[in-house]
């Protein structure tokens, strides 16, 4: 039993764990006729060791697995010095960063690399892909990291209020059985304050109630409002059109004196004002951290009652919070109604609420550049699955990946891929008594 | 629902629940196969599917909480953490079971005949509701009795209470919480299989039963037990009438309504002041 207890045979165990699982987790899908297909054929396909040479699956997972578990060993067994070498090198860039200058610079080649790239990607898929998929979802993350990050409140509902802004525009456009608002059929322009308004109401609505409860509370309820979102637009024909989804919406137009512009249904246009809009919302929330309700949202996040005995009134900051995050979803619910043309039910499925919470949670909680680049890089690699999905890939099994992340994320970096700077011990080591007093 | 006693939501009881129903599933299908059991291979079969679904589940649960909840204890992370981790394995489950046993709703291979058994007030009462009923009681009277006199109820207790005094009084925490996520997944697994048994097995069937369990236990107060039942056979009732008098596809929007309601004006539940603080 000594052996079997030992740290040494532990590790060896959990590695070959996590590689068979792996090898699992890629391998072909199965069936409830032949529930061992899945499985057995995980680990007894044929496969090529990258080109080289023809072997079974689990000849190429147990290499790679011993590899990367070898130089796990090694980084653990010398820790001190790869984190010395490594702050040695990364130690130029950050003060170069640190410089005013070159950190706008910087933003500026960034800027210039998002204006430019239509011209660069000219692939239809990804020019599409570049603004239904990634330029919407950096929209999203952006307000769900006000309402995770910034306030701490885990909202699994998030998709509700991009559903409602969506079908806001629908409505306020004429494109519902409902009568439009004004009776006439509108540019999605002016939806725009119309299904922000809607959102945030509908997140005030939501939020009243539950924020004054604990957070797991929080998360059941809104993971309930999400589903009953989709259950109404599914079941109300006469309002929403029900599971056949909605009419066509008009696109963004923009008439004023001699300029006359509609956007169609060429995505390379969008791209450029969701990119205006995304800049817009950067700005907001930037400016929103570093204001008075900012570091109210990082008090309570850090300590509620501590918050609370120096004058912040809680309720009132977390529904604040709640509120933007549902707008700039409802925002978001805008464009995708006006540049997909369309709107259906199956669009707002929980999926959506877990896949940009798990943006926000890879980019890191609480930070906006976080959000951003964590938003482009799952968005990317996503859609990258689907344009050439490797063999024996389903579209659904993205979401086991998602669900791998989130948890792999929590155990070993939870502050997020670039961490925000203002976070305390949320994030590094709470102290028992902060999660326990709520 | 034991997890009331951790003070803590496990989003991944609904992928314990499924793990059950397809573990049972697939016992079913290689025991019952074809055939058509009835009289005493039908309770053999019956505590056989409530066994194995159970112990599936009661596995499934100690793997999550080793993976997904004991690295976060050891670090003391906030209680956000726990969520989106929680959520995390609750994703790749269901996701996982989806790849490997296919997307599609399945009947289970029945292994008893269904027959009205007798009739109360022209409703009829099949053997099915008899072999749910019974289940609950049995359940019910053992998990109740388990917490109320065991040691190992009373660490439970403890170590709801106040874990950092727990253990200074010597009680394994780690133990303990492992103990109740096996006690929780047996529950949970077993469940999947008496679901299955008449609704039958999907990779998705977790979340629904999941939300309304949630429901149920806070209605009828978080971490107390008679209350989870209270809750949940008002929340039956109240379902039930939902269908007869509202839209029948609506019946998901009055739990959650339900649930709202009972958050805004009662958050301890109709019973849960015995605990004292329990929210």
């Amino acid at each position: 039993m000594n052996f079997l207890q030992s740290k040494l045979t532990k590790k060896i165990l959990a590695c070959v764990g996590i590689t068979a699982l792996i090898c699992l987790m890629t391998g072909p899908p199965g069936s409830p006729t032949a529930p061992s297909a899945g499985i057995v054929g995980s680990f007894k396909n044929e496969s090529s060791f990258f080109g080289l040479f023809n072997t079974q699956r689990w000849v190429v997972f147990l290499i790679l697995g011993t590899v990367v578990s070898t130089l796990a060993f090694l980084y653990q067994s010398n820790k001190t010095e790869v984190v010395k070498a490594t702050a040695k090198v990364v130690s130029g860039p950050r003060t170069l960063l640190q410089h005013r200058l070159a950190r706008r610079s910087t933003l500026l080649a960034l800027f210039v690399l998002a204006l430019v790239l239509p011209k660069i990607v000219t692939d239809a898929f990804w020019q599409e892909a570049m603004v239904s998929q990634i330029a919407i979802f950096v929209l999203l993350a952006l307000g769900l990291n006000v309402v995770v990050g910034f306030a701490g409140l885990l909202d699994l509902g998030f998709v509700a209020f991009y559903a409602v802004g969506a079908y806001a525009t629908a409505w306020a456009t004429g494109a519902l059985p409902l009568p439009p608002l004004f009776g006439v059929h509108i540019n999605p322009f002016f939806a725009i304050p119309i299904a922000i308004v809607f959102a945030m109401v509908s997140g005030v609505i939501l939020g009243i109630p539950t924020l004054r409860l604990r957070g797991d509370y929080l998360a059941i309820v809104t993971l309930g409002f999400g589903e009953i979102i989709t259950l109404f637009a599914n079941n109300l024909y006469g309002i929403t059109g029900g599971a056949l989804g909605t009419q066509a919406i008009p696109h963004f137009s923009f008439h004023v004196g001699p300029v006359n512009y509609i956007w169609n249904l060429a995505p390379v246009p969008y791209y450029y004002l969701t990119l205006g809009f995304v800049i817009l919302f950067i700005v907001i929330f930037y400016s929103l951290e570093h204001s008075r309700i900012g570091r109210s949202w990082t008090a309570i996040r850090e300590d509620e009652v501590a918050a609370e005995s120096v004058g912040i009134n809680p309720l009132k900051y977390k529904v604040m919070a709640f509120a933007i995050g549902a707008a700039s979803a409802g925002f978001a619910g805008v464009i995708t109604a006006a540049q997909s043309n369309y709107l259906n039910p199956a669009t707002f499925t929980l999926y959506v609420s877990i896949n940009v919470l798990v943006l926000v949670i890879f980019g890191g909680m609480g930070s906006i550049p976080g959000a951003v680049f964590g938003a482009i890089l799952i968005q990317s690699v996503s859609m990258y699955l689907i344009h050439t999905p490797p063999s024996g890939y389903q579209a659904q099994d993205l979401y086991i990946y998602i669900g791998g992340l989130l948890v792999v994320m929590m155990i070993f970096r939870p502050g997020g891929l670039i961490p925000a700077k203002r976070r305390g011990r949320t994030q590094v080591e709470a102290s028992s008594t902060a999660s326990e007093a709520n | 629902m034991v997890y009331g006693v951790l003070r803590l939501i496990n989003f991944a009881h609904s992928e314990i629940f499924m793990s059950g129903g397809f573990a049972s599933f697939f016992l079913m299908k290689y025991l019952v196969g074809t055939s058509s059991p009835n009289g005493v291979s039908s309770v053999f079969l019956v505590i056989a599917g409530v066994l194995v679904g159970g112990c599936t589940g009661a596995v499934i649960a100690m793997t999550v909480e080793r993976v997904a909840y004991r690295p976060l204890r050891q670090r003391n992370a906030p209680k956000l953490a726990y969520l989106i981790s929680a959520i995390g394995a609750s994703y790749f489950l269901f996701n996982m079971a989806g790849k490997e046993f296919g997307r599609y709703d399945l009947s289970m291979a029945s292994p008893y005949q269904n027959h009205t058994v007798f009739t109360i007030f022209g409703a009829p009462v099949t053997l099915y509701n008899i072999i749910i009923f019974v289940a609950a009681v049995l359940m019910l009277l053992f998990l109740d009795r388990l917490v109320a006199t065991t040691k190992l109820g009373r660490s439970i207790r403890a170590v709801a209470q106040d874990s950092e005094t727990a253990s200074l009084m010597g009680v394994n925490i780690d133990r303990t919480i492992a103990l109740t996520f096996l006690l929780g997944g047996f529950m949970g697994g077993a469940a999947g299989f008496l679901f299955g048994l008449n609704i039958g097995v999907v990779y998705t069937m977790g979340f629904t039963p999941a939300l309304k369990a949630f429901t149920a236990a806070v209605l009828g107060g978080i971490g107390n037990l008679r209350g989870a039942v209270l809750g949940g056979l008002l929340l039956g009732v109240v379902e039930s009438f939902s269908i007869a008098f509202v839209n029948p596809a609506y019946t998901d929007v009055v739990a959650f309504a339900i649930l709202v309601f009972v958050l805004l004006f009662r958050p301890t539940g109709i019973l849960g002041e015995r605990l004292g603080r329990s929210a």
